[in-house]
């Protein structure tokens, strides 16, 4: 019908999926909607955006936005995506995963591609949690937090995300919750506008598994948790981020640097040592 | 289509057989590779790395060789030619992008440069033990092709059939080379540009909406696509439908796997290389492949000359099988011998088809040296006497 309003991020998604498979109060929904919107606001052409994704519950996202996606295999999205990337440099590519997919199994290939500084934006939805296989341990898990593989409680150690990219030469590192939508849709704005490698965490709650095993509550318990417990620190030192269980949460925009890119290196390097010789890599034309 | 001719080192070279695989992928227009160190695969790696700055191509030497075997099907989708390479212990790693280039038919080159195993194994020594994980190695029920070269001039020939046949064929292709064939110096002729044979993709001409990636218009291959061209794509590990998107059931399950397979499958006859040389009549016949048929064919020449009557099968085509071709080699000879340097893996495959027909015998060490002329003419003098 034709008075029927539209949704304003109608066009990033692939409606013919509707409904998708995300539980009532997750937030990967959320952290896509602002993703819809920013892609928007940076004004990218959807025909050259780019969406890449591992396996998981966030690693569902490929397969609802409406560009050129693909769904690959358990943690390997961010190597995909630099062949990709590097063979598409006219394109932006956007990795879009979960904290388990990304660091857990994929982690080597997260440090290496924020190394080389590739020219792609990932974006990692942390819930603490792996929940497309029932809500196990991930190297996010806080310490004492209960999953279905640490039945007693997490004891091991944590990673913190923001500190880990920025320690590997990110050039934009961001956290934010999924209550802190509008922060989340600059930033998000900023990552796809930005020459290399950027990451932004998005927090966000897993009610299903995480929540429930834990007792905090539903989606909306998580929300309230996340606006009364975060303060926003731009620019602070990722070193201080870290997360424990339950605790406060510092959110912000903490890195923006400028390095060579994987690319502009390895012409910089070619020029320099071939000269004329240099035939520069354009992928596919 | 043939050859770009700004690239191709046209003439006559004396190089080893990784070289020539080098070689013969950039003449195949292959314009990106991803790897990882590995021996005894390493030259192949070197080569591109230093030929691809000056002739537009881009290496990238991964974190590891899981990267590396996802990493050049991100170039696939892209819309280049690309291969990854590796051995042993790297090609195992790799098993799991075989699944994903299989269910998401992504034309991928994955060159072996096989060494002794299991584990790290002979690392600089020889043998023809992955020939059934080239088969078997990822999950599931899925085709792939195999081709094995025996001389450097056939690295170059052949790793450029390879990629042919991935872009017909849109499958996991294996070029199944060995230590031996790959660290062999040898004369190695590179014909001009306008003389190799190279297939490039054909992508579908249906404008967006009236396309759907995995839908068969005509023939049996889907029509290819790449990113950028307007259809938003989706391309999944999941079983999928004919747009792409995951359609998880047995009914689903059972047409898609029944497709990847029956595309490679229904075309083994113009799929298959194999030389087959006086069969007929002969009290004997030798099934080979790779660096072993050379010794193999020199053993044949000794015998026939002290006037055995030996057959002589060489298979350039590993996967999928010749199925005919063994059936025929059974009607027309009194015993079969499979030579290869393993423990016994394609001579299940010739026992399977010759069923019980006629005898068949393997000769097979475990790797790490070429199979002894002596012990090969041995074999076949006491299977003819």
């Amino acid at each position: 019908m034709s008075d029927t309003p539209v949704n304003p991020v109608d066009g990033l998604l692939r409606m013919e999926r509707m409904p998708h498979i995300w539980c009532g109060g997750c937030g990967i929904g959320t952290s896509v909607n602002c993703f819809a919107r920013a892609v928007d606001k940076a004004g990218i052409d959807h025909e050259h955006l780019h969406v890449v994704s591992g396996i998981g519950c966030t690693g569902r996202v490929a397969g609802y936005v409406n560009v050129d996606s693909f769904h690959t295999t358990h943690g390997r999205a961010i190597p995909f995506a630099t062949g990709l990337s590097l063979s598409r440099p006219d394109s932006k590519v956007v990795v879009y995963s979960g904290d388990g997919d990304l660091t857990a199994i994929g982690g080597n290939h997260f440090i290496h591609a924020a190394r080389r500084n590739i020219d792609m934006t990932v974006i990692c939805v942390n819930n603490f949690t792996y929940g497309m296989t029932g809500g196990q341990v991930t190297p996010t898990t806080p310490y004492s937090a209960k999953a279905s593989t640490t039945p007693y409680g997490n004891y091991e150690h944590t990673f913190n995300l923001p500190n880990l990219a920025d320690s590997c030469g990110a050039q934009f590192v961001a956290r934010w919750t999924v209550y802190h939508v509008r922060q989340l849709t600059r930033s998000m704005t900023k990552a796809l506008k930005i020459k290399g490698f950027s990451f932004i965490e998005v927090i966000a709650p897993c009610p299903t598994l995480y929540q429930r095993r834990n007792k905090l509550g539903d989606g909306v318990m998580a929300l309230q948790y996340y606006k009364d417990q975060s303060t926003i620190q731009n620019g602070a030192d990722t070193a201080d981020v870290g997360l424990s269980f339950q605790s406060d949460l510092i959110v912000g925009e903490f890195v923006e640097r400028e390095n060579l890119t994987f690319m502009e290196g390895y012409e910089k390097r070619m020029k320099e040592i071939l000269g004329d010789g240099f035939v520069p890599y354009k992928g596919a034309k | 289509m043939k050859a770009d001719s700004s690239a191709v080192l046209t003439g006559m070279h004396f190089i080893d057989g990784n070289e020539a695989c080098g070689e013969g992928a950039i003449a195949a227009g292959c314009r990106f590779v991803a790897g990882y160190p590995i021996t005894p695969s390493t030259e192949v790696v070197e080569q591109i790395a230093r030929r691809f700055p000056k002739i537009g191509g881009m290496f990238i030497q991964m974190e590891d060789e899981i990267a590396s075997s996802i990493c050049f099907q991100g170039a696939v989708w892209a819309g280049l030619k690309a291969m990854t390479v590796t051995s042993g212990p790297g090609i195992s790693l790799m098993m799991e992008h075989v699944g994903l280039a299989a269910i998401t038919e992504c034309p991928s080159v994955f060159v072996n440069v096989q060494r002794g195993g299991p584990s790290t194994g002979l690392p600089t020594l020889p043998a023809q033990q992955d020939v059934m994980q080239a088969r078997w190695g990822s999950h599931g029920d899925y085709e792939v092709i195999a081709l094995a070269p025996s001389s450097p001039q056939e690295c170059f020939d052949h790793v450029i059939t390879c990629f042919n046949l991935a872009e017909k064929y849109r499958c996991p292709v294996f070029f199944m080379m060995d230590e031996t064939v790959g660290h062999m110096l040898g004369k190695v002729k590179i014909p001009p540009a306008d003389e190799i044979e190279v297939v490039e993709r054909v992508y579908t001409k249906r404008p967006p909406g009236e396309y759907l990636p995995y839908k068969i218009y005509d023939g049996d291959q889907p029509e290819m696509v790449r990113v950028g061209m307007g259809h938003r794509i989706h391309s999944t590990g999941l079983t999928h439908d004919e747009r792409g998107y995951p359609d998880m059931n047995a009914e689903a399950q059972d047409k898609m796997v029944r497709r990847l397979c029956s595309k490679i499958t229904d075309h083994v006859d113009e799929i298959s290389i194999a030389e087959s040389d006086q069969v007929e009549g002969s009290d004997v016949t030798i099934v080979s492949y790779g660096i072993t048929a050379r010794v193999v064919a020199y053993a044949v020449d000794l015998l026939r000359e002290q006037g055995l009557k030996v057959g002589r099968v060489r298979l350039v085509t590993l996967w999928p099988f010749n199925e005919k071709l063994i059936k025929d080699v059974a009607q027309n000879t009194k015993a079969i011998i499979v030579a290869e340097m393993n423990l016994g893996q394609m001579v299940y495959e010739v026992e399977r088809v010759v069923a019980g027909k006629v005898p068949v015998h393997l000769i097979g060490h475990a790797g790490g040296a070429m199979i002894e002329l002596q012990t090969i003419m041995d074999k076949i003098k006491e299977v003819a006497s």
